[in-house]
């Protein structure tokens, strides 16, 4: 083989011997940059060139090494290209299926990975209506993706300051609960609290719901925690994790402070942000849904997060605690809605009253395991669950939580600017 | 001398190779892991690999990723390949403007192109498959014309003029004398658009239609509330199946060329 | 001429996907929430803030791009050098690890650099005082150049493949030392490929911000941030676009300094 190799070179050698003279005398010329004088002179070489013989080489590439990653990429192209071309014709006519918006089907917009399921597939096979799952990871981008009316949502499920801005913009629409069977089973205590948004429960139906708080080990912090001020505490530098989204970020300073979550006094924002400023040379990181990975591992001792993601960590590592300071925080919660786009409006209100089904409900909280307004499952719990304060706070706390509102675009580039001078500081 | 050279040459490969695979092996060890989060060990398990096969949901994912992905890297690389043909026969200026245009999908942040091709083409489609599909397109297009255009600017105009002066078509003689020189920068302009695709959230995200998934917007969604291990054993299968091809031809084509060269 | 008939399907297709959204951006970028023309958007990379967050989007780029271009040169060099079968079977091995969604990769890092993670874990075993790689911008840079590596590597190497040996050889024939070779001839050579791997590496770093934030824990502010933001969570599209704005006049004029020098040196070295 070896040999082959070296006798190669010296043929090829041999052969370009010529061309490398046609290198230099073609550079030379290149250097008076005589273009006619070029051009014949070019004319002549293309005569040379051929007699030579270099034709015969054309197909192989000037190199070894490279003639053979050549046929190496060009076999490889080849049997890829054939057998994703037949994975696509097998597949072509199914997607054919699934493409585009069409009317007969519930078009359903959630947050991502927060339904179990199989309910969806029950809903299909007791009503026969055919059902479109689409999912969403910010309600930013939901609201985005909605507003350029590319698909005709039926449904969607959404965050508090979320539904009262669309209902606002007058994209909601009321729901018709005659006909519902299972509404009862929601709480009327949730209902009051969603009337921040929805004053007179028209337009929202509860889904789920959580608080924010602080999420700390105890291995690494022995004092109580009960009060936001940990965060500030200079041993622990380093070692807090703060929540990387706007609004849950000044929720910290601004109960802290004693002031309302739903503030719009710009005053107390900018003293908020002052604290903040202050807080950041502490801070390990600003992280979301990294944060309970980050505190499961033990990178890091306290930490803001959402109630759904401590009951996962905390399940995962039992020296973390979760807590509501005293001061109070933000309860939120998840609900569906019918937004003015919907065509199949009588489907989407079967849909809630299905979720409101103490069967469905319950395997949904058990999917999510986050709380749940359903009085029904919760009588069906075991005592453990339905004491985990981290899942269902006390009523004392929960008047201590505000929810959120929404507070106009004003306001939105207020927090805004506040984030990124933050951020820059 | 030459041998060390040769040695720590060997090692520098090596030393690279190993710092682009390493996160991949946490990947594989986190796949036979038995806990949903990644930092605790939980004992081994194959079961995220049983359930993976049962998931429907991730199966029409990975079949939708699949058929998206290399439809819109062949439709990219042959519009990419043939746009930077003519572009080498223009003057300096025109090539200039034409490769600048070329340049803006990736200029722009993912964000802004998502929305301005969303907001296009709500005015005149249907958000669905074909959306996706011209929306991936566009922005694999400019990593075909980058990886094509230097390649073709190495071929010897020469060789080229010479076939046609010995009476070849146009065709014929850009098919013989310049597609083999300029083959592996297309190859790799269509890899490069295929993982530009294959990676893709936000584009896809405001393109796609209702109901339809890839394997990266699943990815994200799934954020949230904690990736589904599965994901990681979907990632190792796709990852060892690839290896296997590659080296399965690899094989073919040396076998192949060792033959070649006995003439 | 008929070669240039060949460039019909991209023109159409750039003019449809490319140029029309890229009208909506500067028409997004140039007006006011009412419509009015203004050029408030675009002059608002003034403000500190973002001033700020444009020069760190730049060093991160730059450092990037730098650091990529010293490992991957190297790298392509000794490969094209390969005299065994199978070049492109090692390449594709280089190129292979992007195939795993970048997410992914990302969070597995994580798992590599943070406080209780594997470096820190193997530091520890040998009695070594842990490192502090996580939330840093050394951190960021890691996987920045992760990330992008790939990038930088395969086109450097289609380049270098396509140098002709003889050339090499000639040059030694003529007294060169191996130095002056690399410098006189290689380098100048593979300008095309680092061009082009510079590109693809050093644009879409400059709008990053995921990296940033997983791995930076998001305490420094990145132009990609502040545009994302904007669109997102503050719905100003016309500061956001207007952002954008700046941000791609800035990579058109650096783009065009390199293409010049490219084909001053190049178009002389290659025609």
């Amino acid at each position: 083989m070896r040999k082959h190799i070296i006798k190669n070179q010296k043929y090829h050698w041999q052969q370009s011997s010529v061309r490398q003279k046609i290198f230099l005398f073609y550079k030379k010329f290149f250097s008076y940059k005589i273009k006619i004088a070029l051009k014949i002179k070019n004319t002549l070489l293309r005569i040379r060139t051929c007699t030579v013989g270099i034709m015969s080489q054309m197909h192989t590439s000037p190199t070894l090494e490279c003639s053979r990653a050549h046929s190496f990429f060009k076999k490889e192209m080849l049997f890829l290209a054939l057998s994703f071309a037949m994975l696509m014709t097998m597949t072509g006519c199914q997607l054919g299926s699934t493409n585009g918006d069409s009317d007969d089907a519930l078009i359903i917009f959630n947050y991502g990975d927060y339904i179990d399921r199989d309910t969806i597939d029950m809903f299909e096979e007791e009503t026969g209506i055919e059902v479109k799952y689409e999912q969403y990871v910010t309600p930013e981008d939901m609201y985005t993706k909605y507003q350029s009316g590319g698909i005709n949502y039926d449904l969607i499920c959404t965050s508090d300051y979320m539904i009262e801005k669309m209902i606002l913009e007058g994209e909601a629409q009321e729901i018709d609960t005659s006909d519902m069977n299972y509404l009862s089973n929601i709480d009327q205590k949730y209902f009051d609290f969603c009337q921040t948004f929805d004053a007179e429960n028209q337009y929202a139906v509860p889904y789920f719901f959580g608080t924010v708080g602080i999420l700390y080990n105890t291995e690494m912090v022995d004092e109580e925690v009960d009060s936001w001020s940990i965060l500030w505490e200079e041993k622990y530098k380093n070692q807090i994790i703060m929540e990387n989204s706007v609004r849950d970020a000044f929720i910290v300073p601004l109960k802290w402070m004693g002031y309302s979550i739903n503030t719009t006094d710009q005053e107390e924002l900018l003293a908020a942000q002052s604290l903040l400023m202050e807080q950041k040379s502490l801070l390990a990181a600003y992280l979301v849904d990294e944060t309970r990975d980050a505190m499961i591992s033990g990178d890091a001792a306290l930490s803001v997060i959402y109630s759904g993601d401590a009951t996962v960590a905390i399940e995962e590592n039992e020296n973390l605690a979760y807590v509501i300071p005293k001061e109070g925080t933000n309860i939120w919660f998840d609900c569906w809605m019918i937004p003015s786009s919907a065509t199949y409006k009588e489907a989407a209100e079967q849909f809630i009253d299905f979720m409101n089904r103490p069967d469905i409900a319950m395997m949904n909280f058990e999917y999510v395991w986050y709380g749940t307004p359903n009085t029904a499952v919760y009588d069906e719990l075991d005592e453990e669950t339905q004491e985990d304060a981290t899942i269902f706070p006390s009523d004392d706390i929960m008047d201590q939580c505000e929810v959120y509102q929404y507070l106009g675009e004003e306001m939105d580039s207020l927090y805004s600017r506040l984030w990124k001078e933050l951020k820059a500081y | 001398m030459v041998k060390a050279k040769k040695v720590a040459a060997r090692c520098y490969v090596a030393m690279i190779g190993f710092l682009l695979y390493a996160p991949l092996m946490i990947l594989i060890v986190c796949s036979f892991n038995d806990s949903k989060t990644r930092t605790v060990w939980g004992g081994f398990t194959l079961h995220w690999y049983t359930d993976l096969f049962q998931n429907e949901e991730v199966l029409l994912a990975v079949r939708t990723t699949l058929v998206l992905t290399t439809s819109a890297a062949l439709i990219a690389t042959v519009i990419g390949t043939l746009a930077c043909i003519a572009m080498s026969a223009m003057g300096i200026k025109m090539r200039t403007v034409m490769q600048s245009v070329a340049n803006i999908p990736l200029l722009n942040s993912e964000m802004v192109t998502g929305i301005a091709i969303m907001l296009l083409f709500v005015h005149f489609m249907t958000l669905g498959f074909s959306s996706m599909l011209i929306a991936h397109v566009t922005i694999g297009l400019p990593y075909v014309i980058l990886n094509v255009m230097p390649k073709l600017q190495q071929v010897d105009k020469n060789l080229y003029e010479a076939a046609l002066d010995l009476g070849a078509h146009p065709v014929y003689a850009f098919v013989k004398v310049v597609l083999p020189e300029i083959s592996s920068g297309i190859i790799s302009g269509f890899f490069f658009a295929f993982t530009i695709s294959m990676d893709d959230f936000v584009v896809t995200y405001f393109t796609k239609g209702a109901g339809i998934n890839t394997i990266s917007t699943m990815l994200y969604q799934q954020l949230r509330r904690g990736i589904n291990p599965e994901m990681y054993a979907l990632s190792t299968i796709l990852l060892f199946t690839i290896l296997i091809l590659l080296a399965v031809i690899n094989r073919l084509s040396a076998t192949r060329s060792i033959e070649e060269t006995e003439y | 001429m008929f070669r240039k008939i060949l460039i019909s399907p991209y023109v159409v297709w750039a003019l449809g996907f490319i140029i029309l959204p890229l009208f909506m951006v500067i028409g997004y970028g140039m007006t006011d929430a009412d419509g009015n023309f203004t050029l408030e958007n675009v002059l608002a990379i003034a403000d500190s803030v973002h001033y700020k967050a444009f020069a760190n989007s730049i060093l991160l780029a730059l450092g990037t791009t730098i650091i990529c271009l010293v490992l991957a040169y190297p790298l392509a060099y000794i490969l094209s050098q390969q005299k065994r079968k199978g070049a492109g079977f090692v390449i594709m091995l280089f190129i292979l690890p992007m195939w795993i969604n970048f997410l992914l990769r990302i969070l597995a890092l994580q798992m590599i650099l943070s406080n209780t993670g594997i470096i820190n874990g193997i530091l520890g075993f040998f009695g070594l005082p842990a490192q502090h790689i996580m939330y840093t911008k050394g951190a960021i840079l890691i996987g920045m150049v992760y990330d992008y590596l790939p990038f930088m590597i395969l086109p450097v190497y289609n380049v270098m493949c396509k140098i002709d040996q003889d050339v090499i050889e000639a040059a030694q024939d003529l007294g060169a030392t191996s130095v002056i070779t690399f410098q006189k001839v290689i380098v100048p050579l593979s300008m095309p490929g680092v061009v082009s791997g510079i590109t693809m590496v050093f644009i879409p770093s400059i709008s990053e911000f995921v990296v940033a934030d997983i791995l930076g824990g998001s305490k420094i502010l990145l132009l990609g941030n502040v545009i994302e933001q904007e669109f997102n969570l503050a719905n100003n599209w016309n500061l956001g676009s207007g952002l954008s704005l700046v941000l791609m006049v800035f990579i058109i004029i650096s783009m065009a300094l390199m293409n010049r020098n490219k084909s001053e040196e190049g178009d002389a070295m290659l025609w």
